[in-house]
């Protein structure tokens, strides 16, 4: 789908800058990509490419070393602009508070009203299905939950561009797929742009409407894949034949990539060299 | 070195510089501080001229004889306590509170019952360094994974032999953090009985040099305290470094 | 395991810690050392007194102005540490180092600087308590997981509630183990002043005991100031223990 332009990345480079006799790391770019709106874009690659780089960089928790990067018109610098959530590969939740304040801590340091916070930390937690946990902290809840604790904390500031950063990193598979329709739902729903990067290839494969495929590092798009699926999809179709081709494609693009990662040399792949 | 460990040693060289300024240029009055070359030579003469061999010998014999006790003792005990469990939750309050009380008010009460004598002495640094290896004995135990417990029935080993040649050295970092503590601890209870009152011994030179105005004294054996309190305390440090790395671990 | 039967555990053990006291004080004779009845006899009649008034008053003041110096600069100097990455890396190893020395080796120096005084008592006391509190201090915030850093930028609070909502509330459970132990190793400090060289306290009090012989006063004030200290030490753990539950 083609809505207008959202973000974007023009010529964007991240490179680290060498502490205590370390080497600068080149981590990324150049990146030359546009994210349009309310379109779902994932990124994949392997360990280390710099795909988290990536996200930081358009969450303007970090600064491009080359490039712009642009937000609803406007360049990131150096801080988070209004309308751009995030939710962590790490739990994010503090521990002190209770999920229900947990979920209301952004809307209190924004002032909102009271009646107002209520009512909508209500409507987050119902729709993150943890009405029944409102009074219980992250500490006595599983990882997958507090995960949910975190998202909805970040989905009551009604967001327009939502970045998630591995967010499913810790939890075994099945629950993975049950978060991915959750995702997907939250997306329909609230009709932001979400940018979502994960190494696994059949997670971006599924929910994505463009898969970006980022090489090693220094991580740059070696292909951006249209997926075609309708908006209203979820988890079924790892059933359809094409998702395997889109996953299939990742792959061949991603092995070498992956190689890399590893530090071995490009291998060809067993079933040419068995000829 | 790193870049930290210059800067560390700049600070603690342009501090003893300074009280060393101050005390030359009569900042600071002599009968309160003397300059710390003055300490030093002082103590390198006293040491020479053998005057101090008797406290010497006195003081760190306690010490090593407390931490032995307390180390010995403290891991037997450890290892009947962490066998049963339910003395070890009974126990548990006790360990946690342990440490707050301040051990030393029954110091005196130890001197009427033993006299003024070594034993007192001994028994208020392994009253206060015992504990410490117990809980170091209790945690490095527990910590011992379940794991290679199985992997020693696979190898189909005996109990003693699992016991000395797995479970030993899966604890032993605990352990040696045990007995750093346990050193540390006895050193320091040792010195302030010393210090309050004993026969002999270095905190009873100090204490003396201090009723007699000997202040040159007093700066030679406070300098000589210290600098084996650090040495030792640092010798221990360094060895629990060196074993951790070579296990990929950090040292507590 | 029941809580009730731990409680009755540990009421087992208090019950074999009395009878030891007791047997003990048979074997040695009760000059040397009072039994448990004779003790809490003497304790009775020792407690209202005014001479223990003063003397515990004493210590008390003392112990007080010492800790709020050694929280104080324990605090300060922890939070800087901590926050500043190269001061902690030079500072923690002299903070460590410091901590194993034994410190009534300086006592004399802060005697001949202050005298014979309350300020004395409060320095010496200070000395022993700021170091467990700065190094727990510098922990505590070194320990600060970083997304919690992140989601405060995401979620775009000012600096100030980035320190007050978040970096606060972090820390507490640790900066509070560090003002225990600060409690604890203060008020040795402070007894242990008492007892080397002081005219008042209840330091001061049980060697001036031990010297005229009256043992059963020794070994009460020692009682007294056992409880003292177990009492505050188990209260602060409670604290401690209710807020780590959420962490």
């Amino acid at each position: 789908m083609r809505g207008d332009v959202h973000a974007q990345f023009a010529g964007v480079t991240r490179v680290y800058p060498g502490a205590g006799g370390h080497t600068p790391v080149h981590a990324l770019g150049p990146i030359d990509v546009a994210l349009h709106k309310g379109e779902f874009f994932a990124v994949v690659g392997p360990s280390g490419c710099g795909k988290s780089t990536f996200l930081e960089v358009l969450a303007g928790l970090q600064q491009p070393t080359a490039g712009t990067v642009t937000f609803e018109g406007h360049a990131v610098v150096g801080e988070v602009p209004d309308g751009v959530g995030v939710v962590f590969q790490e739990d994010a939740s503090f521990p002190w508070l209770t999920v229900w304040d947990n979920v209301a801590f952004g809307l209190r340091r924004r002032g909102t009203a009271p009646s107002e916070v209520r009512r909508q930390v209500d409507d987050a937690l119902a729709f993150m299905g943890l009405r029944n946990f409102a009074k219980a902290y992250p500490s006595q809840l599983s990882g997958g939950m507090r995960q949910r604790v975190c998202i909805a904390r970040t989905l009551v500031l009604q967001p327009r561009l939502i970045l998630l950063d591995e967010p499913f990193g810790a939890l075994d598979a099945q629950t993975r797929l049950l978060m991915g329709d959750e995702v997907l739902r939250l997306w329909r729903t609230t009709g932001a742009t979400v940018l979502l990067i994960t190494h696994a290839l059949d997670e971006a494969a599924m929910l994505a409407d463009r898969v970006g495929a980022m090489s090693a590092r220094p991580g740059r798009f070696i292909e951006i894949i249209e997926t075609g699926w309708p908006r209203e999809r979820d988890s079924t179709i790892v059933a359809e034949p094409t998702f395997g081709e889109i996953t299939g494609r990742l792959w061949e693009r991603l092995r070498g990539e992956s190689l890399k990662a590893l530090g071995h040399a490009d291998l060809p792949p067993a079933a040419l060299a068995a000829e | 070195m790193t870049r930290a460990g210059w800067i560390r040693l700049l600070v603690i060289v342009a501090m003893i510089g300074a009280v060393e300024l101050a005390c030359r240029l009569n900042f600071i009055d002599h009968r309160v501080l003397i300059p710390p070359s003055k300490m030093a030579t002082a103590l390198v003469a006293m040491l020479a001229s053998g005057q101090l061999n008797d406290d010497i010998v006195r003081t760190l014999g306690v010490i090593t004889i407390a931490t032995t006790l307390s180390v010995v003792f403290g891991f037997a005990l450890g290892l009947v306590i962490h066998a049963l469990p339910r003395l070890r939750a009974a126990l548990d309050p006790f360990f946690a509170t342990y440490y707050a009380v301040p051990v030393f008010i029954f110091y005196p009460v130890m001197i009427a019952i033993f006299g003024l004598s070594l034993i007192p002495i001994v028994l208020m640094g392994v009253a206060t360094a015992i504990v410490a290896m117990i809980i170091a004995t209790l945690n490095g135990l527990d910590r011992i994974p379940r794991v290679l417990t199985k992997v020693a029935r696979v190898h189909r080993m005996g109990r003693l032999a699992t016991a000395l040649q797995l479970q030993l050295p899966a604890a032993a970092p605990h352990l040696f953090t045990g007995v750093k503590l346990s050193v540390s601890y006895a050193f320091i209870a040792v010195i302030a009985a010393e210090f309050i009152l004993a026969p002999a011994g270095l905190g009873r030179a100090i204490a003396n040099a201090y009723a007699d105005f000997d202040n040159r004294r007093m700066y030679a054996l406070m300098l000589f305290v210290l600098v084996i309190a650090t040495v030792v305390n640092a010798g221990l440090h360094a060895l629990d470094l060196r074993w951790a790395k070579r296990r990929g671990t950090r040292p507590s | 395991m029941s809580a009730t039967r731990r409680a009755l555990d540990t009421i087992i053990i208090i019950i074999a810690i009395v009878l030891l006291w007791q047997g003990l004080a048979h074997w040695v004779g009760e000059t040397a050392l009072p039994g448990p009845a004779p003790t809490f006899v003497y304790l009775a009649h020792f407690v209202p007194t005014t001479r223990f008034a003063e003397n515990a008053a004493a210590t008390a003041i003392a112990f007080a102005l010492a800790l709020l110096l050694a929280y104080g600069l324990g605090l300060a100097i922890g939070v800087w540490m901590g926050a500043q990455r190269l001061s902690g890396e030079v500072g923690e190893p002299i903070l460590i180092t410091l901590y194993s020395l034994p410190k009534i080796t300086l006592y004399p120096v802060i005697l001949l600087i202050f005298g014979l005084t309350l300020s004395g008592k409060v320095v010496f006391g200070a000395i022993h308590g700021v170091l467990p509190v700065a190094l727990l201090t510098m922990a505590a915030i070194r320990n600060i997981p970083m997304v919690y850093l992140k989601a405060a930028r995401t979620l775009r609070l000012s600096p100030w509630q980035t320190i007050w909502n978040v970096l606060l509330p972090a820390t507490i459970p640790e900066v509070l183990a560090g003002l225990r132990i600060g409690f604890t190793v203060t008020l040795l400090g402070v007894l242990l002043a008492e007892m080397f060289a002081s005219k008042d306290g209840l330091g001061f009090l049980i060697i001036n005991a031990m010297t005229l012989l009256q043992t059963k006063e020794m070994i009460s004030i020692a009682v007294v100031l056992f409880a003292f200290a177990a009492v505050a030490n188990a209260i602060l753990l409670w604290i401690e223990h209710r807020l780590h539950r959420r962490v």
